[in-house]
């Protein structure tokens, strides 16, 4: 609790710093140096090619994976001292959707942080989900079954439930991933909402076009940290090339022209899915 | 002796109420393997305890249960620590450690019990009922110990219920919550191998894996809900596992594992089948019930396409005509006749014909279909 006192007295505490976050898959490296300074009460997109690294570094920033070298605070503290002020939106398809639960009962799932070793959620937890389900537009969902779902909808139940963490720093892996327009609207919605109580959002993104759009603040990765800062500073057709190398059929610099940089060939790989990086 | 003799034989009230007990457990615990997808996991739990069991006569001479199980669960436990250890150290699958230590121990489970067996001691006898059971040789102390181990397994069970459901459906959030996720995956590993080892004279080794899958993957089909899920597989569990126990204790040369697997098999195959919403059954009658709306619908737009190439001219069309453009799917006739009824159409002596009410419809259908 102290903590907190500190860093509402001194603002300008980034929401999270990397220093040298090295990560390596049986000896492969997949994050390489990592160094990564995000002011409190951006929205942050984080975009790469596939096998960028983009969800090791956030699993390894949430101690989900093992870093082999580097530093992370949250906040100004270690993450393990501040875990209750961390939300976590993990990819949709990282979980079982036909586990024998309800949609209400999955987004409590976020209160259990608050609750803490055995004690159950009560009413208390359960009026707060069906809030938080209002939120996401998907109050009528609240006793179905989590298979009777679409996957827009799996993922608005996800974003439920970070949202019952009342977190100060978000962390959100591809929640635009596959989703109909309808959860992309409400996603969109929760973000700006978010911005406006001067939470931090970090988001893994795969969509360069709408970036800008979307974001205020945006980092750039290929294994190594390529850029990071405001959109309008970082977000240029040269630093995107460093990211993605020749690839980049699709830069959103110059408008509605997807195809402008035809001369650079575009490589199969631009369009394979994302295979667990 | 009579199966109903379970209300006043001592011997088969004894035999019941252990068969039960480790139904439950074991059912109770079995949902949890199923719900991780480490069903074969149990498998590999009881397998390994095999030798646990030799060892452990082996060593201190005695057949006490409780020596024997402990036995049982180091063993086991040891198995399951190999495979996890297979599988995080190595590039080996999942699958395949399992199948390495399931058979290593195992087969060096036989060995050593072949090689009691030879024994000049008389005491011996009788550790062979852990391959396949013998509910029969169930005493008072036997149940006690399995009380003693399974009871606090489930109350363990009920303490860390929303920890567990964490665990089982999304880890790396637990993980992120501040839940030692790690220690929740250990306990419950003990917690299954305490389940597994309670069963191990009674089911035996070779088929104690079915009391751990069969309840859970039976109660799955009937309900939506974990709660409900593990209630139900404790329900069958015991079920499976008293019917088992009697049925074996009170036939000669009955082994009681099988005879349970076939109750477990009767009740698993029931709840595929006839289970509401994820029972074939259901499915099939759904299905079905779709394919003929389809068809109906078909058959009234392919006499609409047909009165438009006419120009809304009534003509009739026969049979033979809506058969070839249903691409030879059977039933026509029967859409007609439902059309009828619903008059949709008519018949005339050339064939069938869309009467008005039927032409809306289908019109409608083909609006319904352009947005």
């Amino acid at each position: 609790m102290e903590s907190h006192a500190n860093t509402s007295i001194s603002g300008n505490v980034p929401a999270v710093e990397v220093n040298d976050l090295t990560v390596a898959y049986h000896e492969k490296p997949v994050l390489w140096d990592i160094d990564l300074v995000v002011p409190q009460g951006v929205l942050m997109a984080v975009v790469g090619p596939n096998g960028a690294g983009k969800t090791t570094m956030m699993k390894s920033i949430l101690g989900l994976i093992k870093a082999a070298a580097g530093d992370v605070r949250i906040l100004g503290e270690p993450y393990d001292q501040v875990r209750r002020r961390v939300g976590y939106v993990p990819q949709r398809g990282s979980v079982d959707w036909d586990f024998p639960t309800t949609v209400l009962d999955v987004v409590m799932m976020g209160s259990y942080g608050s609750l803490g070793w055995f004690k159950r959620p009560g009413r208390q937890q359960r009026e707060k989900a069906s809030a938080a389900l209002e939120r996401v537009g998907m109050e009528k969902f609240a006793h179905r079954q989590i298979s009777q779902l679409s996957g827009g909808q799996q993922q608005r139940v996800f974003l439920a439930r970070a949202l019952l963490q009342e977190a100060e720093v978000y962390f959100m892996d591809e929640p635009f991933q596959g989703v109909d327009a309808t959860t992309e609207r409400a996603i969109i919605a929760i973000l700006k909402d978010l911005r406006k109580a001067n939470k931090t959002v970090i988001v893994v993104h795969h969509d360069l076009q709408t970036v800008p759009e979307y974001f205020d603040w945006v980092t750039l990765l290929n294994v190594r940290r390529i850029a990071s800062g405001p959109v309008e500073e970082v977000f240029t057709d040269e630093n995107l090339r460093a990211a993605f190398g020749g690839k980049v059929g699709f830069l959103t610099k110059h408008g509605h022209d997807e195809h402008h940089d035809a001369s650079h060939p575009v490589s199969p790989e631009a369009n394979v899915p994302e295979a667990g990086s | 002796m009579n199966p109903l003799d379970i209300f006043t034989d001592y011997t088969l009230r004894t035999v019941s109420l252990g068969a039960a007990l480790l139904g439950i457990v074991s059912g109770g615990l079995g949902s949890f393997a199923l719900l991780r997808k480490q069903s074969l996991m149990g498998d590999a739990m009881s397998h390994a305890a095999l030798p646990g069991i030799a060892l452990a006569f082996l060593f201190t001479g005695s057949k006490a249960p409780l020596v024997l199980l402990l036995g049982a669960a180091i063993a086991g436990w040891l198995g399951t620590w190999f495979v996890m250890q297979v599988i995080r150290k190595t590039r080996v699958s999942q699958d395949s450690a399992m199948g390495i230590v399931l058979s290593v121990f195992f087969g060096l489970g036989l060995v050593l019990l072949t090689f009691i067996q030879k024994l000049p001691t008389a005491s011996q006898a009788g550790l062979d009922k852990f391959l396949f059971g013998q509910a029969a040789t169930l005493m008072e102390k036997d149940v006690i110990t399995m009380a003693v181990l399974g009871l606090p397994a489930l109350l363990l069970m009920g303490v860390f219920w929303k920890e567990l459901k964490l665990l089982s459906f999304d880890r790396e959030y637990g993980d992120t919550l501040g839940f030692a996720m790690q220690k929740m995956d250990l306990l419950l590993t003990a917690m299954l191998v305490v389940a597994i080892v309670i069963g191990l004279q009674t089911v035996g080794v070779v088929l104690m894996s079915a009391m751990v899958v069969a309840p859970a993957a039976a109660a799955r089909q009937w309900t939506d809900r974990m709660g409900g899920m593990v209630v139900l597989a404790s329900l069958f569990g015991a079920i499976s596992g008293v019917s088992g126990a009697v049925l074996s204790a009170t036939m000669e040369n009955l082994p009681t594992g099988p005879t349970i697997v076939v109750v477990l098999s009767v009740v698993v195959f029931g709840s595929m089948i006839f289970a509401p919403r994820r029972g074939l059954l259901f499915n099939y009658v759904r299905s079905r019930r779709n394919s003929q709306r389809l068809q109906v619908r078909a058959v009234l737009e392919d006499l609409y396409m047909l009165s438009l190439q006419h120009a809304g001219e009534k003509r009739p069309h026969p049979v033979q005509t809506l058969r070839a453009m249903s691409w030879g799917h059977g039933g026509v006739e029967r859409s007609l006749r439902e059309l009828e009824e619903r008059k949709w159409v008519t018949q005339l002596p050339g064939g069938w014909v869309l009467t008005t009410a039927g032409e809306l419809q289908a019109q409608q259908h083909a609006g319904e279909e352009k947005s």
